[in-house]
């Protein structure tokens, strides 16, 4: 078997017909034929559709056609991305068998761009969870060691890419879902400005917090493939008008003169030490290279994660209404229709989510919706005016991207527990703000650990260039 | 005395110790091309489910993104209205209904785009409107089994070409006190519609759905009691005899010593009567919150005016404008701005018509439209009248041949051999006629004024209907000195 190959010379390799993108397809289709059924990454391997997609991809080349920046590179998709005429379910048995009669509009980028869908990726249930342990289908494990999580809700596409099952897939990051397994399975994850990537054909979790992101093993291609997907859609209201920054071209920027900040309020005892360590280390690299380290006060970002708790079950109680047995997905059937919702969606839906679904039909609820909903509305508020201040002073800012490092299976079976995880990575889904996790350095298990960088909303430039110098560093 | 004794139907006369109280809440669907938040036909009467897409079927992952031509037909509506128009966001209203699909409505909630106009009645009378928002329409279930309720049917049939048409829904203040008030400000809303083309106002198919809150109190009272909401109100008539019904059924409960429930209730035509829907005591909680899938709608100061300067002449200036020319009561004028035709009535007042004349062949004569008569014709065929040189019959005829042809009156009145005729003529009729009757004019001498049309038609027919009946009537008063 070769070698792991990145995203940039898979694409570089395929355009130059030094390599075939079936061959690359068929390399990749073997490690998931050896190691899938011990990871369960994915809900579906699409191996014959992608066949003739890299065969088509191959026959353009071949004629002298032009092919996109990501010809022939495989591409895992997490399962809440729709894909036409292939089963989309969010790993729930609610949605099991459904095949939309659309693609999303970053499933449509990425096949323009030349890259090849290999299939659709296992997440805790509609994206509610840390660990994929939520999943209908099945928890996901970790590729670095099978004892333990890979993360989530994107796990199963964090753990294609870990396994090399795909070079880079896409994942959906409503509170940390892209960040936290990235650092779980050493991977770059990133989450974009919200409204920088579409989330049309995205199904939704929690609508104004959710933001679709690339896995890669390289800041090199994780930026590739924001290139490729990133930019406006008039079919998605929220996202930003104007040309998107090309990533691709600032990696080899310097950081001399970048101002970068230590969010203290998240270097507290909540983080393991070789969390606050790989930060510190992380912070020293980038003064090495000439810029300049200092610490930040961000008092509310603690308090995010009990704004994000209201906020996000509020939006998910209403976006999975919908989901009631009448058209589509699973029906159970009962004496009249108000029976036959109840029966399907007790029997559709997981425990998490039901929890989620519970949690924030109460927090919108009349007499209940000022003091839940409305206060967490006004913490929102205080952390975006907190960190907007904060960029006053600094360029980017880091942390830790998750307060421990990938736990074992069954580790976290309290609630609450499981959702300190997001601590790091939740201020900035209420703030729009971009983020991503770049891996530095191992803990004591030998586990990989993320360090998180945090730019103002559309400093997709300076995160991308901070994060190159921290992979550089590490050389 | 017991609930069925307090039968209202049997009571035909208004009781002046109460007096009702009546807001509106009318569901307009604009007629925009398209849906509010997806590109399907928003077009009635296709085949079920054939105007459909992922956005408005709500399937998993889809988005809405808002139709600006909606938007700035719910604005003309709103400056029709004499709204402020105003920044507004969208909400969502969330409920389970199967012709709903994503199982919540999105709709305007506490920052609606339009808010505090009025509508002017042809009476003069203000009614106060709240607001006028925008929101998506449901799609259409058909219950089958069960009496049509959906919770006793077998199955329920759902055809979602409604869903997601955009709506402005219209609600008026608590401040009707009469069922013709109430029907005054259905039709002038819908009147207001026509003249802005915003929406196509059939209540029929459902274009423009009334909903009547209805209560009572003690003349004289400022208070508010509980209010019945009647729905399935499908056409003026109805709404007139659903409030009258409604009101009276809680002058009996209040009479019994009973009071009525908040409650939804749906008029059946046909039984003349309300029927208990749903009651709004167990009412869901809609758990309203801002839709994060839209952004607010932020209309500036130039959208506003641009809309200002491009609104037709609205029906109450019409009635003003013309009752000014006029010189008549506003209420004289309801009729010809209800046909259309102030603009021909205006023209030939100006061409120097007397209102008089104008406004009675506009009401009595004109009813199928004016064809091809003009100001300039009507006002010369009103003045021929008005000196004399026709009769009222003839007016009439000439009138008809100038709708249908465009010809003046002058050469018409001549075709036809129509000239005034003189008294002298008259005279020598009559006298032949009374030598041929001798026993009729004894009886109209002797007071027996049932013969005088005897007289007067035998004329007529004489004159192949040119001499004037006015005229015959007093010569032959004037004979019996």
């Amino acid at each position: 078997m070769t070698s792991r190959r990145s995203a940039v010379s898979i694409a570089a390799d395929v355009r130059a017909g030094r390599v075939s993108a079936r061959d690359v397809l068929e390399e990749h289709l073997a490690r998931i034929d050896a190691r899938e059924g011990e990871i369960n990454a994915f809900n579906l391997v699409t191996a014959e559709a992608a066949r003739s997609e890299a065969d088509a991809v191959d026959a353009r080349i071949a004629a002298g056609e032009k092919v996109g920046p990501l010809a022939g590179v495989p591409v895992a998709l997490k399962d809440n991305m729709c894909t036409k005429g292939v089963e989309t379910t969010c790993s729930s048995k609610i949605l099991e068998g459904w095949k939309p009669p659309y693609n999303a509009t970053v499933v449509d980028r990425l096949r323009e761009a030349g890259a090849i869908a290999i299939g659709k990726t296992n997440l805790d249930e509609f994206a509610m969870g840390s660990s994929t342990e939520n999943s209908a289908f099945g928890p996901t494990r970790n590729p670095l060691d099978v004892s333990r999580v890979p993360g989530g809700s994107s796990g199963g596409s964090a753990a294609a890419v870990a396994a090399d099952f795909a070079p880079i897939s896409i994942g959906s990051d409503t509170g940390g879902s892209v960040r936290q397994p990235a650092a779980f399975c050493g991977l770059v994850g990133v989450k974009p400005t919200y409204g920088l990537v579409s989330r049309y054909g995205l199904i939704a979790f929690a609508s104004s917090l959710d933001q679709i992101g690339p896995f890669s093993h390289t800041v090199a291609d994780a930026a590739l493939v924001m290139d490729s997907i990133a930019g406006h859609d008039p079919l998605d209201s929220t996202s930003i008008t104007g040309a998107a920054p090309s990533l691709s071209a600032v990696l080899n920027s310097a950081v001399s003169g970048l101002r970068v900040g230590i969010i203290s309020d998240l270097m507290g005892d909540e983080m393991d030490p070789d969390m606050r360590s790989a930060v510190n280390n992380a912070g020293a690299a980038l003064e090495a290279a000439g810029a300049s380290i200092g610490e930040v006060r961000i008092p509310t970002a603690l308090s995010g994660l009990g704004a994000y708790y209201v906020v996000a079950p509020a939006e998910a109680s209403s976006n999975l209404a919908r989901y009631d047995g009448v058209r589509y997905g699973l029906r159970v059937d009962a004496a009249n229709t108000g029976l036959m919702n109840e029966a399907s969606r007790t029997a559709g839906f997981g425990d998490e989510v039901k929890r989620r679904i519970m949690l924030g039909t109460y927090a919108l609820s009349a007499g209940y919706f000022d003091a839940y909903y409305g206060s967490a509305q006004k913490v929102r508020t205080l952390i975006a005016a907190e960190f907007a201040s904060a960029y006053e002073d600094f360029d980017v800012l880091i942390s830790p991207t998750t307060p421990t490092s990938a736990f074992e299976f069954g580790a976290k079976s309290d609630p609450v527990e499981m959702y300190m995880n997001d601590l790091c990575t939740i201020p900035s889904n209420l703030t729009g703000d971009p983020a991503m996790s770049v891996p530095y350095g191992t803990d004591d298990n030998g586990m990989p650990v993320g360090v998180q960088i945090l730019a103002p909303t559309m400093g997709e430039t300076v995160m991308f260039t901070v994060a190159a110098e921290l992979e550089r560093s590490q050389a | 005395m017991s609930k069925s004794q307090a039968n209202p139907n049997k009571d035909s006369t208004w009781n002046d110790e109460w007096q009702m109280v009546i807001g509106l809440e009318v569901h307009v669907e604009l007629d925009t091309k398209t849906k509010l938040f997806c590109g399907c036909a928003n077009s009635f009467g296709n085949a079920p489910n054939t105007n459909t897409c992922p956005t408005c079927l709500g399937l998993p992952g889809s988005l809405p993104v808002i139709n600006e031509t909606a938007v700035s037909y719910a604005m003309q509506l709103g400056r029709a209205l004499h709204c402020d128009v105003h920044p507004s966001i969208f909400a969502r209203k969330n409920y389970f209904y199967p012709d709903m699909p994503k199982d919540y409505q999105v709709t305007q909630y506490d920052q609606p785009t339009n808010a505090d106009g009025h509508i002017t009645l042809p009476s003069g009378k203000q009614i106060g409107i709240e607001r006028a928002h925008i929101e998506e329409d449901t799609g259409k279930s058909t219950h089958i089994g069960g009496g049509g309720r959906i919770s006793d049917a077998t199955y329920t049939l759902v055809d979602y070409n409604r869903a997601g048409v955009p709506l402005v829904e219209v609600v008026s203040n608590p401040v009707m006190h009469s069922s013709e008030d109430a029907r005054a400000y259905v039709a002038e809303l819908r009147d207001i519609l026509l003249a802005t083309g915003v929406s196509d106002a059939k209540m029929e198919e459902g274009s423009m759905r009334v909903d009547a809150n209805v209560s009572v109190r003690p003349t004289g009272s400022n208070e508010l009691r509980t209010r019945c909401e009647i729905k399935n109100i499908n056409s003026l008539r109805s709404l007139g005899r659903a409030i009258e019904y409604e009101a009276r059924r809680h002058i009996a409960l209040y009479d019994s010593g009973d009071a009525p429930r908040q409650e939804t209730r749906h008029w059946d035509e046909a039984a003349g009567r309300s029927r208990p829907g749903r009651s709004k005591e167990d009412a869901d909680d809609y758990r309203y919150f801002a839709e994060p899938d839209l952004v607010p709608l932020a209309p500036t100061a130039d959208d506003i005016a641009a809309i200002d300067a491009a609104m037709p002449a609205l029906p109450a200036e019409r009635r003003q404008a013309l009752a000014d020319a006029a010189s008549v009561e506003l209420s004289a004028t309801a009729l010809v701005v209800e046909r259309n035709l102030d603009a021909m009535a205006l023209g030939s007042l100006e061409a120097g018509a007397p209102a008089a004349g104008v406004l009675k062949h506009i009401e009595n004569n004109l009813a199928d439209g004016p064809g091809k008569l003009t100001a300039d014709t009507f006002a010369a065929l009103v003045s021929m009248e008005a000196q004399g040189d026709l009769t009222a019959t003839q007016a009439k005829d000439v009138l008809a041949e100038i709708v249908e042809t465009g010809a003046g009156p002058k050469v018409i009145a001549a075709a036809k051999g129509f000239e005034a005729m003189d008294a002298s003529e008259l005279e020598i009729l009559l006298d032949g006629l009374i030598a041929e009757h001798p026993q009729e004019w004894a009886r109209f001498a002797e007071g027996d004024r049932k013969v005088q049309g005897f007289f007067v038609g035998k004329i007529m027919k004489a004159t192949q209907g040119q001499a004037d009946g006015k005229m015959v009537n007093a010569l032959m008063m004037a004979r019996l000195g």
